[in-house]
């Protein structure tokens, strides 16, 4: 579905691109995702809910990268474009890190990770999961950290996003986490299909486009059937505000994670909020999410932080 | 390429299916000597039934672990001889993972990690025996918070184990069903064992002591299940009198050092024929959540904040109740008991649901009921009064006995 030829990274035919409105935060790193259809170009999908159904066989890759840096482990923190126009990426400038795999097979999906070889002519297979030790460069800022490969438990870590069924499924492509509609043909099932805001555009309220980063970054764990049910907490789109949200909701088990904050969600108060402390947090006893990351998503924070701000009304005890 | 059409209704999308089975077969899989890796390969590749022998040692691992497959056994040499250590944690929530049914962890020790040391989320069946969670540096705000931590799970045994040092609790088990917690060792934890929003637990013959609350039933609001009946029986609960090294926000936080037994909006909790002694603020306490940070705003799921059917007998009690922890104990001590003077046994915040009165009295089995003898006293701390008339109740408005409840059983 991949493969390096005249130094690209380049897709294979029936192979197409998608991108989200409000992507999962990884590190900074980049991602081209595609959808590859081995036995032909599909024609129609049947709906779950927004969630697409896709045929078995089908296989849909995500693939992590930066662009490079000056030194082998150094990659650039840049929110600027750097494939090339047809998709592909140019490896003379990019370095790729892992594709992640979801296949659908006949009783269902799996996930794979496989990890780039630092000559970047094949990715191998590493179910166990990988550490690699990148450092990001922010113009003259250099940070070290330790870039997480899933294992493939983890990545049923978040792909079982039912915590009692455990099955495996995708969570980007879904009509509402789906950048453009402009694939599809929506046919008689357009009315009630709701899309997410795009994170970063300033011209959408702050409320729509923080609840659309929680949703893509959090709800796969924190719904109400998923892993992390136990706490209560749901940042699933429906969730009305009130203490399912978070607003003056009391933590459950978050031990390190209050940092000494009393609610989830305090209206005005940003610093008062363990939302704010956990995603502001790169201690794995602390930050949220959980996995995923090693590195404090600046502008996630402070989304966030402007949407609590922008809340209403306070937590006085009753 | 054209459109994709989409609908809800059920259509063939392709014509034939593909030989998806290549898809698992990698081009070259990469192996990997080190210990970690490879424990953590077999938790992968493990197929229900299977026993997983971890040899004596210290097994160190810089990423958490986890297991999903049912049926799985992970058994080391001993609880002090075969140790998996996360002192170099950089990644995962827990040491320890588990995502599954039928599991069992025996005869093993894990220490260290950043966050819980052992999670078990959502499975049946589960044993946890002969193990030791520790945080080696003792009792300190940045360990981890739990040390065993079953939650929505159902048929749960923890035995022959020994908790130390959680910043939360050492024993914790949460929104569960049907639960035996017996000879274990809880020290140098904030709460040493809890029981939290679960239902039909059994909790005997364990040692309680050095924690800043040696045994605790509580009840949170915002979760799918509220707890209820639980029995504390035969457990040795002594000098639980550790400074509280919890993080504020979280629930055990609000738990005064020197609490021996804590039931905090719990329903139908049975506490009888423990040793309970030398507990500095109270051996028993009984509270709501009024008395931990609950706020209007949480009211939303109709969640019970009221201890009710609370029985409390047979238990024997020495010491406790004359160093109480805060303030606001402290000067009650000093007003109604005089300096030498102790707090009586149980303490008892006062919240009291009028709501559910019968002629002007608590129905007969919402009631707190204590028959231990006349030397055992209860404290009403008068909260909902903001404690103006704090003091000793009136032990005939406890003297009373409620049905006894079922013991938690089945086979794991």
């Amino acid at each position: 579905m991949l493969s390096v030829q005249s130094n690209n990274l380049v897709l294979a035919n029936q192979s197409f691109v998608y991108d989200l409105n409000t992507p999962l935060f990884s590190d900074y790193a980049h991602k081209l995702r595609t959808i590859y259809t081995p036995d032909g170009e599909i024609t129609s999908l049947n709906m779950d809910g927004d969630a697409l159904d896709f045929p078995v066989g089908t296989i849909i890759s995500k693939t992590f990268y930066y662009p490079k840096g000056a030194n082998d482990n150094e990659v650039l923190k840049a929110n600027y474009a750097v494939q090339n126009n047809d998709d592909s990426l140019p490896l003379n400038t990019v370095k790729l890190i892992e594709s992640r795999i979801l296949a659908r097979r006949k009783d269902g999906w799996i996930a794979l990770p496989y990890v780039w070889n630092d000559e970047q002519t094949e990715a191998i297979l590493k179910r166990t999961g990988d550490v690699k030790r990148l450092t990001l460069v922010d113009d003259d800022k250099k940070t070290p950290f330790a870039y997480i490969v899933p294992n493939t438990n983890q990545c049923a870590g978040c792909h079982a996003t039912n915590n009692t069924t455990r099955e495996i499924v995708p969570i980007g492509p879904k009509i509402r986490h789906l950048k453009s509609l402009d694939l599809f043909d929506l046919g008689s099932v357009q009315e009630g299909l709701a899309n997410n805001s795009d994170w970063q555009d300033d011209s959408l309220a702050v409320e729509s486009r923080a609840r659309a980063y929680l949703d893509i970054n959090c709800s796969h764990c924190h719904n109400e059937v998923g892993p992390a049910d136990t706490s209560g907490l749901h940042l699933t789109p429906g969730t009305p505000i009130g203490p399912h949200l978070g607003l003056c909701k009391t933590p459950i088990a978050a031990g390190t994670g209050t940092g000494n904050r009393k609610y989830g969600i305090v209206p005005g108060k940003p610093d008062d909020s363990i939302f704010v402390y956990r995603m502001n947090s790169d201690n794995p006893a602390v930050m949220m999410p959980e996995l995923g990351r090693s590195l404090v998503h600046e502008e996630g924070v402070e989304l966030i932080t402007d949407w609590i701000t922008s809340l209403n009304g306070d937590c006085s005890e009753g | 390429m054209r459109k994709i059409l989409l609908s809800t209704a059920m259509m063939l999308a392709f014509s034939a299916c593909g030989d998806t089975d290549q898809v698992t077969q990698s081009p070259q899989t990469a192996t990997s000597t080190d210990f970690a890796s490879t424990l953590q390969e077999k938790l992968l590749d493990a197929k229900p039934g299977d026993i997983i022998e971890i040899p004596e040692g210290l097994h160190e691992f810089n990423r958490g672990l986890s297991l999903t497959v049912d049926g799985v056994t992970i058994r080391g040499a001993g609880q002090d001889k075969t140790i998996l250590s996360f002192k170099n944690q950089i990644a995962g929530a827990e040491g320890l993972l588990v995502t599954a049914n039928d599991f069992t962890l025996e005869n093993i020790a894990l220490e260290d990690s950043k966050g819980d040391l052992l999670k078990v989320n959502e499975g049946k069946n589960i044993t946890i025996r002969g193990v030791r969670t520790e945080w080696t540096g003792g009792p300190k705000t940045e360990n981890g918070a739990y040390g065993i931590y079953p939650v929505q799970c159902e048929n749960v045994l923890i035995e022959d184990s020994i908790a130390i040092a959680a910043s939360d609790a050492g024993i914790y088990v949460g929104q569960s069903k049907n639960i035996i917690v017996r000879h274990n060792l809880a020290e140098y934890n904030v709460a040493g064992i809890e029981i939290e929003n679960s239902v039909g637990a059994d909790v005997y013959n364990n040692t309680a002591t050095k924690n800043t609350g040696g045994i605790l039933v509580f009840n949170m609001p915002n979760l799918p299940q509220e707890g209820h009946s639980t029995r504390v029986f035969e457990n040795e609960v002594f000098e639980n009198n550790t400074k509280n090294f919890g993080h504020a926000g979280t629930p055990v936080a609000s738990v005064p050092a020197g609490s021996g037994i804590v039931i905090n909006s719990n329903d139908k909790v049975e506490v009888f024929n423990n040793s309970i002694r030398d507990n500095q603020t109270a051996n028993i306490i009984i509270s709501s959540v009024y008395s931990t940070g609950y706020n209007d705003l949480n009211k939303a799921d109709g969640f019970d904040p009221y201890p009710e059917g609370i029985y409390i007998y047979g238990n024997h009690f020495e010491g406790g109740g004359n160093k109480p922890d805060g303030a606001e104990l402290k000067g009650l001590k000093l007003l109604k008991f005089g300096p030498t003077g102790t707090l009586p046994d149980i303490l008892w915040d006062g919240y009291i649901d009028q709501n559910k009165f019968v002629d002007g009295q608590p129905a007969s089995n919402n009631r707190i009921c204590v028959d231990n003898g006349d030397d055992v006293k209860v404290l009403n701390a008068d909260g909902p009064n903001g404690y103006k008339n704090a003091g000793l109740a009136d032990m005939a408005d406890h003297s009373c006995a409620l049905p006894k409840l079922a013991k938690a059983e089945f086979t794991p």
